[in-house]
């Protein structure tokens, strides 16, 4: 089947505004999600599952977060990990004080509650921009590292500050095997990602890539910074809250603050860099990238029998990411999905290049 | 778009009363009045640095001047910001231009609509019904834009890729969207060749004919100006020099000699 646009005549502005407008990329999303759906769970190992997939779909949630804050509405943060750290804490705490909640509520409220925290720490971008903005963000990282270590409140008193996940169930069904979780999770993401799409291409995030693009000509035009600022601010935590309450109930199980430090923020600030600033399905690349290389290294010399020592492959790990970033800022801000993009447009003209 | 069936004018719209405006020590504007009647192409013209985009700025709510009203549809205000001028109905262009370079033709056409949009933003994550419905909307009135200004080619070009007078044109798309009652042209004809140049006038033209539109506009190339104006306010140095129609301003012996850069 080949990758073309013609033939297919948009009749309506409706079908060009469609959220996939060529068909062969509706067949693509469709193949993906019948693998994720079906192929994927009746195939894979529950090692695989639980310690790949269920991390990625995560991290990629996470990304979408970061993503519509720093790559739409060019505010930077490095406040991620401390984001999602109150998705998890606020999800634990509302799961253990309300047992009755449904677990959807749970991570909804959760959501809400980093979105909240979010906006909070949004405050300072309606004065600062660019650096001063990601120090404050990195101030946010640290404050919420330290409340959820030092107020005990917070961790329902336990005394080694770790705390667990209570059992889970939707509707009954209780969310025990890898399967399931993943099955939850998978549903989220799909969901939360087509939601993000849809916001992106609207008028609120016009609204955002105006103020990223141009604040001033953003202003004069009638957006109000502060109102695109902070709602980012929200939406993007808001996404980052239920990535960590995810994170917290179903990839750990149990935790402590550390699960949610700086290294987490940068991790994920790399997935959106090297996926693309400013497209959603870059944010499933960056993820799985960013995965796969340790992974890689790993197995690669192993398969050709010199395996590396621990050590040398998290060197190594710091020393591709490092470079990947300088390249891809400097050569290719818009990242893998960029050139998965130019992929798909040399073959909408293949085989007559002009 | 409302058409006010051709070109009649009409009543003040805008007033300005005894502006004054500084930064520090230098004297952008002093004591400046003029008005600016319905319908009418009105022109500010002066030498470099007169303070013709302080002026505009000081319309469009960007610049706070120091002393002054703005007197615009009857309601005076000494201080206005960007948000009411936009809500109130008074759009513009910049002198260097301010697109949104990371988005299409398309979408910053469709930033010149943003305040009409009003679903939320659930509405908007599911996109679909209302929120639909107001897009598609949107969406149509935007075209008749892109048809108008004749760029159907590069609806979807990201405008960083644009060439110069293209880019001009795209911002004059994005102030036309919002449907403005006041348009603010800051030298929409600079750099351009003369073909440009005349594409730009017929539109300005044509906006001002078939929708009405008031436009104030600066401009530097005197043709145009005499050309296209109905009444030419000239500044120097921050003063209002002369005011009138483009012969009574051409005669004018300040202006020349402002022009002339005769000593003051
Ligand atoms: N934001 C600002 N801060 C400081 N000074 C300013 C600012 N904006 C304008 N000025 C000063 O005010 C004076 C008038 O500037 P303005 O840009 O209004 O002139 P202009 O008539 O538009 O000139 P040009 O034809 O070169 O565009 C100049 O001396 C300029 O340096
Ligand atoms: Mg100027």
């Amino acid at each position: 089947m080949l990758y073309r646009e013609a033939g297919q005549f948009k009749t309506t502005y409706g079908d060009d505004q469609a959220i996939f407008p060529i068909r062969q990329d509706r067949w693509g999303i469709a193949i993906v999600l019948a693998i994720a759906f079906v192929v994927l769970p009746a195939v894979a190992t529950p090692y695989f599952v639980t310690s790949i997939m269920i991390p990625f779909l995560i991290y990629a949630l996470a990304a979408i977060g970061l993503n519509l804050l720093t790559g739409y509405c060019g505010q930077v943060s490095l406040g991620t990990g401390g984001f999602m750290a109150v998705g998890a804490y606020a999800a634990y705490n509302f799961a253990v004080r309300v047992p009755e909640l449904n677990l959807i509520v749970v991570f909804l409220l959760a959501g809400g509650m980093a979105a909240l925290v979010g906006v909070v720490f949004g405050v300072p971008s309606l004065r600062i921009k660019g650096f001063y903005l990601a120090v404050a963000t990195l101030a946010a990282q640290f404050f919420l590292d330290w409340a959820f270590s030092r107020i005990k409140w917070f961790t329902n008193y336990t005394p080694s500050g770790s705390v667990a996940a209570p059992p889970l169930d939707l509707f009954g069904i209780a969310i025990n095997t890898p399967d399931r979780r993943y099955y939850l999770i998978l549903t989220i993401v799909v969901v939360m990602a087509l939601a993000a799409k849809n916001l992106v291409r609207g008028r609120v995030g016009r609204s955002w890539m105006a103020i990223r693009d141009m604040d001033i000509a953003a202003e004069i035009i009638g957006i109000r910074p502060w109102r695109a600022k902070l709602s980012a601010f929200a939406v993007s935590s808001f996404y980052i809250g239920i990535a960590g309450a995810l994170w917290a109930f179903l990839h750990l199980g149990a935790w402590e603050p550390l699960a949610f430090d700086i290294n987490r923020s940068f991790t994920l600030l790399f997935m959106v860099i090297i996926g693309g600033l400013g497209s959603i399905v870059g944010c499933f690349f960056g993820a799985a990238f960013i995965l796969m290389v340790p992974l890689a290294l790993n197995q690669i010399p192993l398969a050709l029998g010199m395996p590396l020592s621990t050590a040398m492959i998290s060197h190594l790990e710091f020393m591709i990411f490092g470079a990947l970033i300088v390249f891809f800022l400097i050569v290719e801000p818009h990242g893998l999905a960029r050139l998965w993009g130019l992929g798909k447009e040399k073959l909408r003209l293949w085989p007559f290049p002009h | 778009m409302t058409d006010s069936g051709g070109r009649k004018i009409g009543d003040v719209l805008l007033k300005v009363d005894n502006i004054s405006l500084a930064f520090g020590g230098v004297r952008a504007l002093n004591d400046v009045s003029f008005d600016i009647r319905a319908h009418e192409i009105r022109a500010i013209i002066g030498p470099n640095g007169a303070g013709k985009s302080s002026m505009l700025n000081v319309i469009n709510g960007f610049y706070h001047p120091q002393k002054g009203t703005i007197t615009f549809r009857d309601i005076a205000r000494t201080d206005i910001g960007p948000y009411d001028a936009a809500s109130r109905g008074i759009a513009r262009t910049f002198q260097n231009i301010a697109l949104f370079r990371g988005m299409s033709t398309l979408d910053n056409i469709m930033t010149g609509r943003l305040l009409k949009m009003k679903r939320n933003l659930l509405w908007q994550a599911l996109y679909w019904g209302p929120a639909k419905a107001e897009e598609m909307e949107h969406r149509a009135a935007a075209e008749r834009i892109i048809d108008f200004l004749e760029i159907q080619a590069i609806r979807k070009v990201p405008v960083g890729r644009l060439p110069y007078g293209l880019q001009k044109r795209v911002e004059l798309g994005r102030a036309l969207a919002s449907e403005p009652d006041l348009l603010l042209l800051d030298e929409p004809m600079a750099g351009m060749n003369v073909e440009e140049k005349e594409d730009m006038c017929r539109f300005i033209l044509d906006v001002n004919d078939e929708f009405g539109t008031t436009i104030a506009l600066i401009e530097h190339d005197m043709g145009v100006v005499m050309d296209i104006s109905d009444r030419v306010v000239v500044l120097d140095y921050g003063k209002k020099i002369a005011d009138g129609t483009p012969d009574e301003v051409r005669g004018d012996q300040a202006v020349i000699d402002a022009y002339l850069g005769v000593s003051h």
